[in-house]
């Protein structure tokens, strides 16, 4: 069957067969797991895929101390409208929750609390992994630390993620205490998260096409878990209510070329715009704070049959506001940049091989055109000589040269992929390409 | 509260039935071959849905057995889906004595002899709703599945009977006839997308008929039209088809 991410590019012919829970390997032959496809690449893809979406059961919950187990395909959505009735949520949140726990540990996600909370396996207690040998071992960073350490963020090259624990987080309420502040430029923008460090969300939605004076200017939304006494009458009938099921389907494939120049700066006026002061205060449920896109479910679509990219680096401190406004200057050479471009602070991040360090991240979508790989070519490079490296969840065409000088662990987590998975048995069209398995048949 | 038990607990549509049935108020009697897989499934339904949830093993084959394993469930269920069943491969089954017994057995003998026991309860307490999960394949012969297809025959003939006989005393007897559904069971046959239910949906369709008191549902309405159709082909056609 025909297989694609979320970023419907590429697309493969694969053998997909979901994982029974036997406890063994899903194939002979190499492999990969998947969860939801959620991610924006060829991280979970190849010809063998051994799907995780049905290996989804809540096996402990200890309402007390917040920890939870779940098997790897439980997706986040399902995870909350568990925990949050019962005043508790996700430790880190990407900004979709159709993504497995699998996935979260696997990619390592970061989310608007990163520069406060760090990434989601921070609060992973353990993990029970199916290795190589067929054989599952449970890992955290004090029991077989390294596989651990190399699980986390390691696209799952280790072995299948089968289950994991992890922390969650104590809340009063299922909204969140929201201040957006309007920023006239990028260096308006960037001392305003230096400002708001100690608020525990932050993230901020940038104009890419704007020049001069307004170059990226944008929206920083702040949140913070509102108390029960900031609720309003109507909120505190139900403080811990969860998400409403997503209704709307985006219809249809859009032809090419919808994504273009024109409708972007439409697009992008309308958002701005349409905060007239400069700081507007609300109380809003998680749901549209976390996740405004899930509301529309396919919202892939708008981007056509051919798909697109989605293109997230960070660069660290120091290189950050230069390099920045090189990058910016870049794409908008280009011209053909998404309507959402996502630029946000991480904090410090020790880790083997996850991507965040401490600096600022963009997220940025580009559908696919003629020259588009070109372009992106060029953009690794700069971003690489500023210090700078790219997430692999949303990368289909790094190449091995850009993976190794963004990532000082690249080598040891290749010879650590070797050590654990000396056969290559689990593998993905991301991991052969960047060189860290090899196509054995 | 009511309580459900769910025979074949770990297959995909009793799945979806449990979760749905837990998400009502259901207390739930779980029963299945595999003692893992059955209480993996209970801890995921008692912590999403706060209802308590029994496991049971139970094995169709095991005739013998069925009527303890009926007197130790506890309290006595006010709904049962048999839901356990096998479709084993035809070719297979056509040279191979023992596989194909076992899918006549754990299709049709094994339910017989469970529903049978259910059946004599729920006629004494006047009360209470049977649900078999039976299968279009049951509604006419076909070569790339009789075997299956002749015990789902069997089962579709058994569930019409009981209900005729028992309807009158106030028990209702639900024949469901999903057409594809994609599960663990159908995984890698090349299912034709607007024929095929998900098991949620199949789950969906048999607690509305439940509440309904229906006697017979197909999930998607198109499986009634092709059904009747396949039907009412002329035998002499029929024979010479590749189906």
């Amino acid at each position: 069957m025909k297989v694609g991410n979320w970023s419907n590019y590429p697309i493969v012919d694969s053998e997909m067969k979901s994982y029974n829970g036997s406890g063994k390997l899903a194939f002979q032959e190499p492999f990969i797991a998947r969860g939801n496809g959620r991610c924006y690449g060829d991280s979970s893809l190849n010809n063998n895929i051994s799907s995780m979406l049905g290996h989804n059961k809540a096996l402990a919950f200890d309402i007390e101390s917040g920890t939870f187990t779940c098997q790897a395909g439980m997706t986040l959505d399902r995870v909350l409208e568990i925990t949050v009735p019962n005043g508790w949520f996700l430790p880190v949140t990407p900004g979709t929750k159709f993504i497995s726990i699998g996935g979260a540990v696997a990619s390592n996600v970061h989310g608007k609390n990163h520069h406060f909370d760090g990434c989601f396996n921070e609060h992973v207690l353990h993990l029970k992994v199916l290795t190589n040998s067929g054989e599952i071992k449970t890992c955290s960073k004090t029991e077989n630390a390294e596989l651990f350490e190399t699980t986390s963020g390691g696209m799952g090259l280790t072995g299948v993620i089968l289950q994991v624990t992890f922390q969650l987080k104590k809340i009063e309420s299922s909204f969140i205490d929201n201040k957006s502040i309007k920023a006239k430029n990028l260096d308006e923008l960037v001392d305003l998260f230096r400002e708001n460090e100690k608020v525990t969300y932050s993230v901020s939605w940038i104009d890419c096409l704007q020049t001069g004076k307004s170059k990226g200017r944008g929206l920083l939304m702040l949140g913070e878990h509102a108390k029960l006494d900031q609720l309003s009458n109507k909120q505190k009938e139900n403080p811990l209510v969860t998400h409403p099921p997503s209704k709307i389907t985006f219809p249809m494939n859009l032809p090419p070329n919808s994504i273009n120049k024109l409708t972007v700066k439409a697009f992008n006026t309308a958002y701005y715009g349409k905060q007239f002061s400069r700081v507007q205060n609300s109380i809003i449920h998680y749901d549209p704070f976390f996740y405004p896109l899930d509301a529309i479910l396919m919202w892939n679509r708008v981007y056509g049959k051919k798909g697109f990219l989605q293109y997230q680096f960070v660069i660290p401190f120091g290189q950050s506001n230069r390099g920045m406004h090189q990058v910016l200057d870049k794409i908008r050479e280009y011209g053909q940049a998404s309507p959402l471009v996502v630029l946000k602070l991480f904090g410090k991040q020790d880790d083997f091989i996850s991507f965040p360090m401490e600096g600022f991240t963009l997220a940025l979508d580009f559908p696919i055109r003629k020259g588009l790989f070109e372009f992106l070519e060029e953009l690794d490079r700069m971003i690489v000589d500023l210090g700078g490296r790219h997430y692999l969840t949303k990368d289909a065409r790094m190449t091995r040269e850009t993976f190794f000088k963004g990532y000082p662990n690249a080598q040891e987590f290749q010879d650590r992929i070797k050590k654990f998975n000396p056969d290559y048995k689990f593998s993905s069209l991301q991991s052969e390409r960047l060189g860290l398995t090899q196509k054995t048949s | 509260m009511k309580t459900a038990l769910i025979l074949g607990a770990t297959s995909d549509i009793a799945n979806a039935c449990s979760e749905q049935l837990a998400q009502q108020g259901y207390h739930l009697q779980l029963a299945g071959r595999n003692e893992k897989s059955l209480s993996t499934i209970k801890s995921d339904l008692e912590i999403r849905f706060k209802t308590t949830v029994s496991t049971h093993i139970f094995d169709a084959l095991n005739f013998d057995d069925h009527s303890q394993f009926y007197k130790d469930l506890g309290a006595s269920p006010d709904l049962v889906i048999c839901a356990f069943g096998i479709l084993g491969d035809q070719t297979t089954a056509e040279n191979d004595w023992a596989l194909c017994k076992e899918i006549m057995d754990a299709n049709y003998t094994g339910a017989v002899s469970i529903l049978n026991i259910v059946a004599n309860d729920m006629a004494e307490k006047k009360s209470g709703s049977i649900v078999g999960i039976s299968s279009v394949a049951g509604e006419r012969g076909r070569m790339s599945n009789y075997i299956y297809g002749s015990a789902k025959a069997g089962f579709t003939a058994y569930l019409s009977g009981l209900r005729n006989r028992i309807q009158k005393v106030g028990v209702h007897v639900l024949t469901v006839k999903p057409g594809f559904v994609q599960t663990k069971m159908t995984e890698g046959l090349p299912l034709p997308k607007p024929l095929t239910a998900m098991p949620e949906q199949v789950a969906k369709g048999i607690l509305k008929a439940v509440k309904k008191g229906t006697n017979e549902v197909y999930i998607l309405g198109i499986w009634r039209l092709i059904m009747l159709i396949i039907r009412n082909i002329p035998e002499f056609i029929f024979k010479k088809l590749s189906m």
